[in-house]
């Protein structure tokens, strides 16, 4: 073997574990991991779908745990990006603190929960101690709330879905529901069980709204989009990113963090059923 | 008779030679052994299929029914008492509640109870007079052409019943009946009752065709009516057929999901008063289904789930069990007169 092809032979085995190790380098810093909420995780993943098309390179996985979960994965150093539907519990924050890094919030869209009844129902608003005692099984009479003389059927969702996180945790407020609230798996399911029973009261998102249900106002407040994104609107809520400091501008991280503010996110964001916090 | 003798022997290969060399032998017992283990392995599969099934089932259920309340504690089989107590001893049925999770599973067990049942006073009567008819009262030629036609309403896939409960049946229920919500056990039953028809039909016609002319024709011959053919001779003959056709229908009904899920209302309550089939339950495939999708793994409400699908898995197995030793008894009595 010639000098000059053992040359070559260096120069090309070089370039090829330059190669290799640029990109060991780069596989780390363009695969992103999201961890965390059920209802946050259909936003996340269209994130995820919507960049990915743009960056081949880009590996984003999304997990769907919990809030819970999300926030300790996040602090533990498991994920990138915890998605949340609640703001992180005091607890939560000192965990992060004394792993020596500050979590910040990204508020992306607004989670609003419609509370509907039958079109031929004369009640046209409930407080939400009035609907937590319906749901409690407290109050099981229209006429007990300015109704006519029928009983309630109460339909609640699914306890997997993300509709009933929200409601659980607003009007509920952790009070057990009672045994006899009817359960539907989906939104439009929701919608034709309400559209069809008389004595019905449900709860759907926004988008689901239309004139075969009444949205009834809740304290008085109509759910519209402007009252939700307000927070004006009592069955409302912020749904966040939660990250480890404030990402590096132009890092994968905070491009997923700021995409709600493209066009492209909002769209998204409504498609989902939520209220955007943009208004193109 | 020379030109005869030479295509004859080709004929049946006899140019073979009848002694095979070592290597033949041991190709040909190779081939056989081979072709043997691949068939059996092939048959082993699917029941290995269901061992698996019950295996893995057991696995993920057992963390539930050892494991107290705290999540993090190991398994114990001193928990097993208080968690079967709470399990089959409570109708409370919170496992999602974020203050004191409840698994009472006796609303759910009451609702499958409720359904099934329902189903079957309407389906069975109505499956068995229709096998009646088709075996013994119509011509054969009516018969030829209905049996089919019954037998389709079993293609029809269950969650084009399910909408067809949400979006006819409940409004008219409600509407008819004068009652507040039209998804219950009424709705739910009938709808299984429709789903189980044609597996009753098909396997109770079947059993009264088994039964032989020679029988029939004995009874009119002692100056029995038809009715009394029927009713003290034919039914009887074929009973094992029958109640395996029931308990076959019984299994769709208590299997069935989709449409539990969509027309049972989904409420985890036992009737109250009892008799009152126009309240909404929610029964055990209803509950998995619904629940089983965002539940967290390894959560006491995702262990909790495989516990009912356990329950559920046993009840089907043991219905399945009863059905394959009546319709073995059924076919041993086809041949023989009883």
């Amino acid at each position: 073997m010639s000098m000059r092809t053992l040359k070559r032979l260096a120069v090309a085995v070089g370039v090829l574990a330059a190669g290799m190790a640029a990109a060991v380098a780069q596989g780390p810093a363009k695969a992103l991991l999201v961890d965390g909420s059920t209802t946050v995780g259909p936003i996340a993943d269209a994130f995820a779908e919507a960049l990915m098309r743009k960056d081949p390179a880009l590996s984003i996985t999304v997990k769907k745990t919990g809030s819970g979960d999300g926030a300790k994965a996040l602090v533990d150093g498991l994920c990138d990006i915890a998605t949340m539907s609640r703001f992180m519990k005091d607890k939560e924050c000192k965990a992060a603190v004394e792993k020596g890094f500050l979590p910040v919030a990204h508020a992306i869209a607004m989670d609003g929960v419609c509370v509907v009844v039958h079109p031929s129902n004369p009640v046209s608003g409930l407080t939400a101690d009035q609907i937590r005692g319906i749901y409690a099984g407290r109050i099981a009479n229209w006429k007990e709330v300015g109704g006519t003389d029928a009983p309630i059927v109460a339909i609640s969702r699914d306890t997997s879905s993300g509709t009933y996180e929200t409601f659980d945790g607003l009007v509920m407020k952790s009070e057990k529901m009672a045994a006899g609230v009817e359960t539907v798996g989906s939104n439009p399911q929701m919608h034709v069980r309400v559209s069809t029973t008389p004595g019905a009261v449900g709860y759907v998102g926004l988008g689901f709204v239309d004139e075969k249900v009444k949205a009834l106002t809740v304290n008085g407040i109509g759910p519209s989009k402007k009252a939700i994104a307000s927070g004006v609107y009592p069955v409302s809520r912020p749904l966040f990113l939660f990250t480890r400091g404030y990402p590096e501008l132009g890092s994968t991280i905070h491009t997923f963090c700021a995409f709600y503010l493209t066009e492209e996110g909002q769209e998204i964001i409504e498609a989902k059923g939520f209220v955007p916090l943009t208004n193109y | 008779m020379i030109g005869r003798e030479k295509p004859e022997a080709t004929a049946v290969g006899f140019d073979r030679p009848l002694l095979l060399t070592a290597r033949q032998d041991l190709v040909g017992y190779a081939g056989g052994l081979t072709g043997r283990a691949v068939l059996f392995s092939i048959a082993a599969s699917s029941v290995l299929a269901v061992l698996l099934i019950f295996a893995f089932i057991i696995r993920e259920a057992v963390p539930f029914l050892l494991r107290g309340n705290d999540a993090a504690a190991g398994l114990s089989l001193a928990n097993l008492p208080t968690r079967l107590g709470e399990l089959f001893g409570s109708d409370q049925w919170h496992p999602e509640a974020s203050v004191a999770p409840e698994f009472g599973t006796l609303a759910i067990l009451a609702g499958s109870l409720y359904v099934t049942v329902t189903a079957l006073a309407v389906g069975v009567p109505v499956g068995l007079l229709t096998a009646v008819c088709l075996s013994d009262v119509v011509p054969f030629s009516v018969r030829q052409a209905v049996k089919p036609v019954v037998e389709l309403l079993a293609a029809i896939p269950s969650v084009a019943y399910g909408f067809f409960a949400v979006l006819v049946l409940a409004p008219l229920i409600q509407k008819h009946l004068d009652v507040p919500t039209g998804t219950n056990v009424l709705n739910a039953g009938l709808i299984l009752a429709v789903m189980a028809i044609p597996t009753i039909v098909s396997i109770s016609e079947d059993a009264l065709s088994a039964v032989g002319r020679d029988l029939r024709e004995a009874s009119y011959a002692c100056g029995a009516t038809r009715a009394e053919t029927l009713l003290r001779v034919v039914i009887p003959a074929a009973h094992n057929g029958i109640i395996a056709a029931v308990l076959l229908g019984m299994m769709r009904a208590i299997g069935e999901t989709m449409v539990v899920w969509m027309a049972s209302g989904m409420a985890a309550q036992v009737p109250a008063p009892w008799w009152d089939l126009a309240q909404s339950v929610r029964t055990m495939t209803g509950t998995i289904a619904q629940e089983m999708g965002e539940t967290v793994v390894g959560s006491p409400h995702y262990h909790a789930l495989f516990v009912l699908g356990l329950v559920l898995l046993v009840f089907t197995f043991s219905l399945n069990l009863a059905t394959e030793t009546l319709l073995g008894r059924m076919r041993r009595q086809g041949g023989k007169k009883p």
